[in-house]
């Protein structure tokens, strides 16, 4: 399958990429490639195939309900690009 | 010294031939004149030493591991308390780590010395090293060539001995591949053997962290150390984690090898192809039984991934948005231009082409015909596993189709590049452990390696037969000439 | 045209755990902004979820509680969107396979019973919290709330009325209250509510195009919301218009609902299984033993009240409404030895009116069960008459006191002595010659005055059957 600029444009916007022009031709023409070649699993005969979601076949493991985990607010904002006020400060959001 | 295994270094420490801040100002020094292979992203030498004397008292004490004094490299995808974690990206340039994956701290309490983060590919997408925010990394043997990837840092740092032994993690072949390229032993072992907790994740259903080294003995001892149930990972496995070392030295007399058809086709190339008609040799000689199998579904193994790993990594890597860690864009707008510019600026080409591909097929309308296909194609690969198993107790084949390629020949072409991993890419599909062991040089001097695929928690046996092998063959033990 | 509307209801109660659903913070309500946001909180590259034991404990005990299947395999989701009170870039949640399907709700209109489906319930973890206030021009985020257990109630599109869908709401808010899952406060946004509301012909089998009405976070919002949106799409509708499909608020101020323009840009949330979470697997050993520590649910409790306290249905309902209720009064009548029907009446009556008026939760109430079972015995043993006991009860409410001290101190203990009330009935008719003459004459009626009078003598203490009694006698 062959993809568009616009296709290219949509999925970038959906995975919040600006790209350039230029940016845009060349992963118009990569993916599609990409896509080429993924496609060629139609080879494969999948009917009545149960998806294989993980590896190893094993149930969820549960943990104990506490509340143990320390207050590290000051080690975890140190390393953060802009707080105020014990908050992650982010461009306007608006409702 | 900087030839020594860990068996030997270990005795040296503890006969006291060597203290280990003798040993590892010694790595140190060789990181330093090596600097050109553009190894590591991150050298903890003020911190190393200090490790190092810790050690050197806790040896005194008597309150000593195998490890305790050793140096090692990380790759710079597990996250190390207090130092740079980088994952190869500008995205992550200035992250600090707040906390040690659950490697680096089994490693840190073996007594361990961390001597810095190794380079990689940009989140560990590539083969190459390539895509690395920190530029390529050079093949010790050949600088035009490429080390392989994504854990390539580490493994040019053991084949150039920069440090005795290495972590790296392995999605789609990133420690067997490079493993392969630069001439030494790397082992995934099977999915939910080594804790995923702290490791910066690509593909969470694939990644798996494993030992990078010169021999399957010194694999072995880190595997040790390595393996074993974390709580904090979900997928980690309760199984019991046997000494991988009890076993190395078992005789392979009789042991079934079986050869999928498939991974001897076209595309092969001669010179890799000669290099395993001799492993088969040495292993026939050995004892083994060598058995052929058929792993039909395999040969589409390369656009399976392509399609499960992408969209794992689209989903994971939407954490780095600015807010909380890492690059966020110097000037933006409203919040949608600060996401967008921030993720624009802050991932490279491969990385963006990944992320796309991944949204691309999990969206609407398209999940069905790429990402449940891929699932479903992914069960058939395992089941072929399954099946051959029946037949013989280890899979053996090359690793990769050819020896290092050279720098910048692949860059321009994603699709070629991929396929370099055709041969390491269904044991991460199926979950099983894989090893890579050096086994001779191709035509234009560049290493070869073979592969070892296993059952489920069946690592002792690959590193069994490597070991045998290793006993029998000088492979693992040489070394680029200029780092001789 | 008649208009039929159509609703269904989406909840998102917030389960009463220690710690979240994948981490090991804690979820208390109002700690300092990110004190509760651990490493994997705040999606720490490299940290993973470990799934809380208790939270699917919890939704179990829901799902039977609302006679549902428990899947035995249900999978986490990723559910991917971009938004800064969203660290992972992705919502874990379930999608396809959800640990609770096919339950109902009971709820009664107009004395009837109707039943509501519940399509499904499932756990997720909630998001962060954003800040308006202006931090130079910027928002804040709080991540303390970020991966919160939720439970994610959806109903089948069975409510007909905004009344049926207030009556399903507070239905399923008494139930996680009973079932002691959520604390169900609504100011908090423990229980939180979003409308699908759509309109057809009466007698139209087809459903029209439906509105997403959020942020109806009361039961009279939830109320007035819906009206005003059935409203303008009726509006719509006969104006020639077509309804949008489309996400609208409430707006409680102005008391209307409006379109949340440019939150709808297409979303495409590209959901998948969580690579980091297997199956959850619910063996039915564990359901069973779940099932063995389920309390009385309100149903059961209010059939019982009919059946063993003779109450009628609606005083049951009442009284069942909430489960501190039920027990506040189940306790009253322990403690009063007393007529069930009486407590129903002090406790239904009495007690509600003074909640309401002062404002005051049953857990807050000055007067506990011990004290109304104190006023309601003494009523009983005809220590005092019932008009006395609400000057106890007030006197009680401000903290005179348990009804025995008041009615001590106050001296209002009733007059049963009969010669002592002969004396001033005797007293009363001879003041009244005029009125004893009338009633002599036919006017029966004045019954009411003479009793007036004695009650008056006595500060209304005497006891008012004796008092009639005597009266009747002497007159007759």
């Amino acid at each position: 399958m062959s993809l568009s600029r616009q296709d290219v444009e949509k999925i970038a916007e959906l995975a919040r990429l600006k790209l350039t022009d230029d940016e845009i031709a060349d992963y118009t023409q990569t993916l599609s490639r990409i896509l080429s070649l993924v496609e060629q699993m139609n080879a494969a005969d999948t009917n009545d195939v149960e998806p294989m979601a993980h590896p190893q076949d094993t149930r969820l493991r549960f943990r104990d309900d506490a509340a143990t985990a320390p207050d590290r607010r000051d080690a975890l904002q140190a390393i953060a690009p802009k707080t105020e006020a014990g908050l992650y400060l982010v461009p306007k959001v608006v409702e | 010294m900087h030839t020594m295994s860990v068996a030997e270094l270990s005795k040296a420490l503890q006969e006291k031939q060597i203290s280990s801040v003798e040993l590892t100002q010694l790595y140190l020094d060789r990181i330093t004149q090596q600097e050109e292979l553009n190894a590591f992203i991150t050298v903890n030498a003020e911190d190393a030493i200090a490790q190092a004397q810790a050690a050197d008292t806790r040896r005194s004490k008597g309150d000593t591991t195998l490890f305790t004094g050793i140096p090692i490299a990380h790759k710079d995808i597990f996250c190390t308390k207090g130092m740079l974690t980088t994952c190869g990206s500008k995205m992550l340039a200035n992250f600090v780590s707040p906390y040690d994956a659950t490697v680096i701290e089994r490693f840190n309490d073996s007594g361990a010395v961390t001597l810095g983060k190794t380079n990689m590919d940009e989140f560990a997408m590539g083969s190459s090293n390539e895509t690395s925010y920190f530029n390529p990394v050079l093949n010790p043997w050949d600088r035009k060539a490429v080390p392989g990837g994504s854990s390539g840092g580490s493994a040019a740092a053991v084949a150039a001995r920069l440090a005795p032994v290495a972590t790296g993690t392995d999605t789609g072949g990133s420690i067997r591949q490079p493993a392969a390229f630069c001439g030494i032993t790397g082992i995934k072992p099977s999915y939910g053997r080594v804790s995923r907790y702290g490791m910066i994740a690509f593909a969470s259903s694939l990644d798996q962290g494993g030992p990078m080294t010169r021999s399957a003995e010194d694999a072995a001892m880190m595997l040790n150390v390595m393996c074993g149930f974390d709580p904090k990972d979900s997928t980690s496995l309760n199984e019991a984690v046997p000494d991988f070392t009890a076993t190395l030295a078992d005789p392979i007399d009789g042991m079934r090898i079986g050869l999928p058809k498939e991974y001897f086709g076209a595309g092969l190339n001669a010179d890799v192809a000669r290099v395993v008609d001799a492993v088969i040799e040495e292993l026939k000689g050995l004892g083994a039984k060598l058995v052929e199998v058929e792993l039909p579904n395999s040969t589409l193994a390369v656009p399976c991934y392509y399609v499960l790993a992408p969209a794992e990594a689209s989903s994971n890597l939407s954490r780095f948005d600015g807010v909380r860690y890492g690059y966020r864009a110097q000037d933006y707008g409203d919040l949608a231009d600060m996401y967008m510019k921030t993720r624009a600026e802050g991932f490279g080409t491969e990385v963006k082409r990944r992320i796309m591909t991944g949204t691309y097929a999990l969206s609407a309308g398209y999940y069905d015909a790429y990402y449940l296909k891929a699932q479903k194609l992914r069960r058939l690969i395992a089941d072929d596993f399954t099946r051959a198993f029946e037949s013989c107790d280890a899979i053996l084949g090359p690793t990769t189709p050819t020896t290092a390629f050279d720098l910048g020949s692949k860059t321009d072409d994603p699709v070629a590049m991929y396929l370099n991993d055709i041969y390491t890419i269904p044991a991460n599909l199926a979950g099983l452990p894989g090893m890579s062991i050096p086994a001779g040089l191709g035509d234009d001097g560049r290493p070869v390696g073979v592969q070892l695929v296993g059952r489920y928690f069946d690592e002792a046996r690959l590193l069994n037969i490597g070991h045998r092998f290793q006993q029998v063959t000088d492979w693992h033990n040489q070394i680029p000439l200029d780092q001789a | 045209m008649e208009w039929e509307p159509v609703i269904g209801l989406e909840v998102h109660v917030q389960l009463r755990t220690q710690s979240k659903l994948f981490s090991d913070a804690a979820t208390k309500y109002g700690a300092d902004p990110n004190t509760q946001a651990c490493d994997v909180d705040v999606a720490l590259p490299g940290v993973l979820p470990v799934m809380n034991v208790e939270a699917a404990r919890m939704a179990v005990k829901l799902g039977l509680a609302i006679d549902a299947a428990i899947n035995q395999r249900s999978v986490f989701a990723r559910k991917n969107y971009f938004y800064p009170d969203l660290p992972k870039g992705y919502q874990i949640s379930q999608y396809e396979l959800p640990i609770v399907e096919h339950g109902h709700i009971d709820i009664e209109i107009d004395g009837d019973t109707k039943r509501i489906g519940v399509t499904r319930a499932h756990l997720e973890e909630d998001a962060g919290k954003s800040l308006h206030e202006d931090f130079h021009g910027m928002t804040g985020i709080d991540l303390n709330r970020s991966g919160t257990p939720l439970i994610e109630v959806v109903s089948e599109p069975d409510l007909r009325s905004p009344q049926e869908a207030v009556a399903y709401l507070k239905k399923l808010h008494a139930l996680v209250r009973y079932l002691d899952i959520s604390d169900g406060n609504m100011q908090e946004g423990s229980f939180r509510c979003d409308a699908n509301i759509s309109i057809r012909p009466k007698g139209q089998k087809e459903f029209g195009t439906r509105a997403e009405l959020k942020n109806i976070n009361s039961f009279r919002f939830v109320e007035r919301g819906i009206i005003h949106e059935i409203e303008r799409q009726i509006d719509v509708l006969e104006s020639g218009g077509t309804v949008v499909q489309e996400t609208r608020l409430y707006d409680s101020a102005k008391d209307e609902t409006r379109s949340m323009r440019g939150k709808e840009e297409a979303h495409d949330y590209r959901y998948f299984p969580d690579p980091d979470l297997p199956p959850m697997t619910i063996e039915d050993a564990v359901v069973e033993e779940i099932r063995q520590t389920l309390p009385e649910l309100p149903d059961a409790k209010k059939a019982r009240f009919i059946s063993d306290y003779g109450l009628s249905a609606y005083d049951a309902g009442v009284l069942t409404a909430s489960r501190e209720l039920a027990d506040y009064y189940e306790q009253t009548v322990a403690e009063s030895g007393a007529d069930a029907k009486l407590v129903a009446n002090w406790v239904a009556v009495e007690l509600a009116a003074y909640l309401n008026k002062h404002a005051v939760e049953l857990a807050d109430s000055p007067v506990n069960a011990t004290m109304l079972g104190g006023l309601v015995k003494r009523i009983a043993d005809n220590t005092i008459s019932g008009k006395i006991a609400k000057e106890v009860f007030e006197a009680m409410w401000n903290g005179e006191g348990d009804a025995d001290a008041v009615i001590e101190k106050q001296g209002l203990q009733q007059i049963t002595d009969s010669s002592a009330i002969e004396a001033i009935v005797d007293e009363v008719l001879t003041n009244n010659p005029a009125q004893v003459e009338q009633f002599r004459g036919g006017q029966q009626k004045l019954m009411g005055f003479f009793v007036g009078q004695v009650m008056k003598a006595t500060q209304g203490k005497a006891n008012p059957q004796q008092v009639n009694q005597i009266l009747k006698a002497k007159l007759g």
